[in-house]
């Protein structure tokens, strides 16, 4: 075990593939030479050659199309998109192409691609480097959608998704990237080192795709989440003393509603938060799937802390982030009902 | 209030008007020079701009450009060509007798495919639009099993997943047709970036229509192919519409398609897609280019769409009615069977009995897909098979779906039966 940044791990999780794979290549702007903005492939080209991480046009529509393409040929492309804001042009490759090869072909063609792509705010990065479209794609029949919160699952669930069959949208939330956040921007950065999901093994481990994970166990609510917003829920619930149970979903698709719905019927009580905005959000889908077969056990209606729906400004930034004190004032609403 | 003065392309001819193809540069056989494939992308600009044609009106091969193929090669080309164009033709009734629910011919295109097919090699990955059924013919894909997927059955290759004619043959190295458009030319040069990465030698070549040049797909598949000089080979089918709109409207006023390629710093062919032996000398240059590792070649294929866009489409309500006739390159069957002949290898009786051959041929084909089951009736595959192939491996809020859509066929039958 080494102390690791979520970067580092991810930056782990890549290094063991490539070792170990040689199908495995990574390819997106500035991810070569440069070791990508965020830091993420540092130092892999000059260990893996320029011909399998791969400095690529600003072009995201080419970089998936081509990782279709490559995939179809044995490949097993890692493409990064260097924010999740400029995923939109890839988009058609992604949804008509990349998620219906194996369904339209029978299985007679596949595509086994990676999208890393960091997302979500926090960062003073206004409404083009702040967005969590993590929705648009959970939406999509045909993709695996997964968000980690924290190192170690970020390098397991990495691992995952490159030796996964099936394409895997992997959403990095860049606020957390290099320590965990509490929601309180005036308040130093914080480190992984020292937290206990910052400890990573240094070599080839998974974390399965398709399983949320209860990272504080309670009884007296339940708080389904993902991303940066684990932690600030986490920081809510100390807050206010409760008794919660906090469930990092870790993967939209497929997303493993059984371990939710136990929480859920066992607290009676349900809180979903995340960053994205809300109207048709990826949590009006927990909130129905978890309605749906929790009902009867609920002692209040099941309510949503999320992004606004406006853009994401830039000058508001800690009004729009749904904060400690949102999360703080939604649970302390719903603890009041009863039924 | 002043003249507008945007321009807007305009149709030369329109229904009830005198087709006018004389915008369209035609260089005479044999004079465009054919380089060295190792030839600088500046030096093509030439060839992009001009046409190059190997079979004249009298149906000889001159210049360069001739590819001296066996009389054997050009035979079984002639026999494909005309059997996409027998299937075509019953497929093309078969769909107004509402025995399937689509169908895109591609009559006056069948060089195109044909030679192409012919000129690559059987490792290399070809990436069809929706009007190149003459490359899996070309290929050897049985018919049988492309009328199994125009009627969706028991023995489609897509499990009733896809629209009539997005066909694929992976053991023959045809790539999946997608049915939107462009989409396959950036996969293409992906697949062609891998074979590098591998270090093998197999190229992959991709088709669309010019209109289809419009969409961002094709700009990034050249500029992926330039910078990492992916072995692939780029196809543009200007067969001069895009439904009703005519190649204008894609930008083909003034310069070729083809000078998009040397525009982007690949080569650039424009040739005559109408002569066999163009495409498939075009295609082989092009193909030999890349494989030695000199990059790729944008091919603009010169054609006319004989017929309608697809079934669902009236060509009388936007272009004059009579206007094959009239295209200056002529019909690519006829003019491959003029130069057979010529040659001494073919005659009209042997072109009757081969056609005879094929259209007994497709008869019984199509008899034996139809035993398969139909759209309407016979056979038909397991509904639940929609559930299957959107993952590897069936995930649980998939798998309560199926057991939803089986209780409610359940629930049908036995409503069914009470009735």
């Amino acid at each position: 075990m080494t102390a690791m940044s979520m970067v580092q791990a991810l930056n782990s999780a890549m290094e063991v593939m490539l070792a170990r794979d040689p199908r495995v290549v990574i390819l997106g702007e500035d991810v070569g030479y440069f070791g990508g903005v965020f830091r993420a492939t540092e130092g892999l080209q000059s260990r893996y050659g320029a011909h399998r991480v791969i400095d690529t046009p600003i072009a995201e529509g080419g970089i998936v199309g081509a990782a279709i393409g490559m995939a179809a040929n044995g490949l097993r492309p890692v493409a990064e998109i260097q924010f999740a804001d400029y995923i939109y042009p890839a988009y058609d490759q992604i949804v008509s192409e990349l998620a219906r090869m194996r369904y339209r072909s029978a299985a007679a063609f596949t595509a086994p691609v990676t999208i890393r792509t960091p997302c979500g705010g926090g960062i003073r990065g206004g409404q083009t480097h702040s967005q969590s479209p993590e929705g648009v794609f959970a939406h999509v029949s045909g993709l695996k959608v997964v968000m980690p919160s924290n190192p170690y699952d970020a390098k397991g669930m990495l691992i995952a998704a490159i030796e996964d069959d099936d394409p895997v949208i992997f959403f990095e939330p860049k606020r957390v990237y290099n320590g965990p956040f509490d929601g309180d921007p005036q308040k130093p950065a914080e480190s992984w080192a020292g937290h206990p999901m910052g400890e990573v093994p240094e070599g080839h481990y998974t974390v399965p795709i398709g399983k949320a994970a209860v990272v504080r166990a309670g009884n007296a609510v339940t708080v389904v989440t993902y991303g940066t917003m684990v932690h600030v829920c986490l920081a809510a619930v100390a807050d206010l003393g409760l008794d919660a149970e906090v469930v990092d979903v870790r993967s939209m698709v497929p997303l493993d509603i059984d371990t939710l719905a136990a929480s859920v019927a066992k607290t009676g009580r349900c809180l979903i938060a995340h960053e994205a905005t809300r109207f048709g959000g990826y949590g009006a889908e927990l909130s129905a799937s978890l309605q749906e077969r929790c009902f009867w056990h609920l002692q209040a209606p099941i309510q949503r802390v999320a992004g606004w729906d406006t853009p994401y400004p830039h000058a508001f930034e800690w009004e729009y982030f749904p904060g400690r004190l949102r999360v703080r004032r939604a649970l302390e609403a719903l603890m009041q009902v009863s039924a | 209030m002043s003249e507008p003065r945007l321009h807007v392309p305009e149709v030369p001819a329109r229904p009830g008007e005198e087709p006018d193809f004389s915008y369209v540069r035609i260089s005479p056989a044999g004079a465009v020079p054919r380089p060295p494939i190792g030839v600088a992308v500046r030096e093509t600009v030439p060839l992009a701009e001009d046409l190059i044609r190997v079979l004249d009106d009298n149906g000889t091969a001159i210049g360069p450009w001739d590819p001296k193929l066996p009389p054997d090669t050009l035979r079984a080309g002639l026999r494909e060509m005309l059997l996409t164009r027998v299937f075509d033709d019953r497929m093309q009734r078969t769909q107004r007798q509402g025995r399937i629910s689509f169908y895109v011919r591609s009559w006056g295109e069948e060089a195109v495919s044909v030679a192409a097919a012919h000129a690559l090699r059987p490792g290399d990955m070809l990436f069809p639009s929706y009007r190149n059924q003459g490359l899996f013919i070309g290929r050897g894909t049985p018919v049988l099993d492309l009328m199994c997927q125009l009627l969706s059955n028991t023995h489609d290759m897509c499990k009733g997943r896809q629209l009539p004619v997005m066909y694929h043959d992976a053991p023959r190295r045809l790539f999946s047709i997608s049915g939107n458009l462009a989409t396959q030319y950036p996969q293409a040069v992906g697949w062609a970036m891998a074979a590098a990465i591998k270090g093998e030698d197999h190229i992959a070549a991709a088709w669309v229509g010019e209109g289809s040049t419009a969409e961002a797909d094709f700009h990034h598949a050249m500029l992926f192919a330039k910078v990492y000089r992916a072995p692939v080979v780029l196809n543009v089918v200007n067969n001069q519409w895009a439904i009703s709109t005519f190649q204008g409207f894609a930008g083909g006023e003034q310069r070729s398609f083809a000078a998009r390629g040397p525009g982007l710093g690949l080569a650039g062919l424009r040739i005559d897609g109408n002569d066999f032996l163009a495409v498939y000398a075009a295609t082989a240059w092009a193909a030999e280019r890349a494989r030695a590792g000199y990059g790729a070649t944008l091919i603009e294929h010169v054609t006319y769409r004989a017929g309608a866009h697809s079934t669902s489409d009236d060509p009388s309500r936007y272009r004059p009615k009579d206007e094959f006739p009239a295209w200056p390159l002529g019909d690519p069957v006829e003019r491959l069977k003029k130069h057979l002949s010529g040659l001494g290898e073919w005659d009209d009786a042997r072109h009757t009995a081969l056609l005879a051959e094929l259209e007994t041929e497709v008869a019984a084909a199509w008899k034996q897909a139809m035993s398969y089951g139909t759209n309407n009736d016979g056979a038909r595959l397991d509904p639940a098979l929609m559930f299957e192939d959107v993952f590897k491996v069936l995930p649980p809020h998939l798998e309560a779906q199926r057991a939803e859509l089986e209780a409610e066929l359940a629930a049908a039958r036995d409503a069914g039966a009470a009735t």
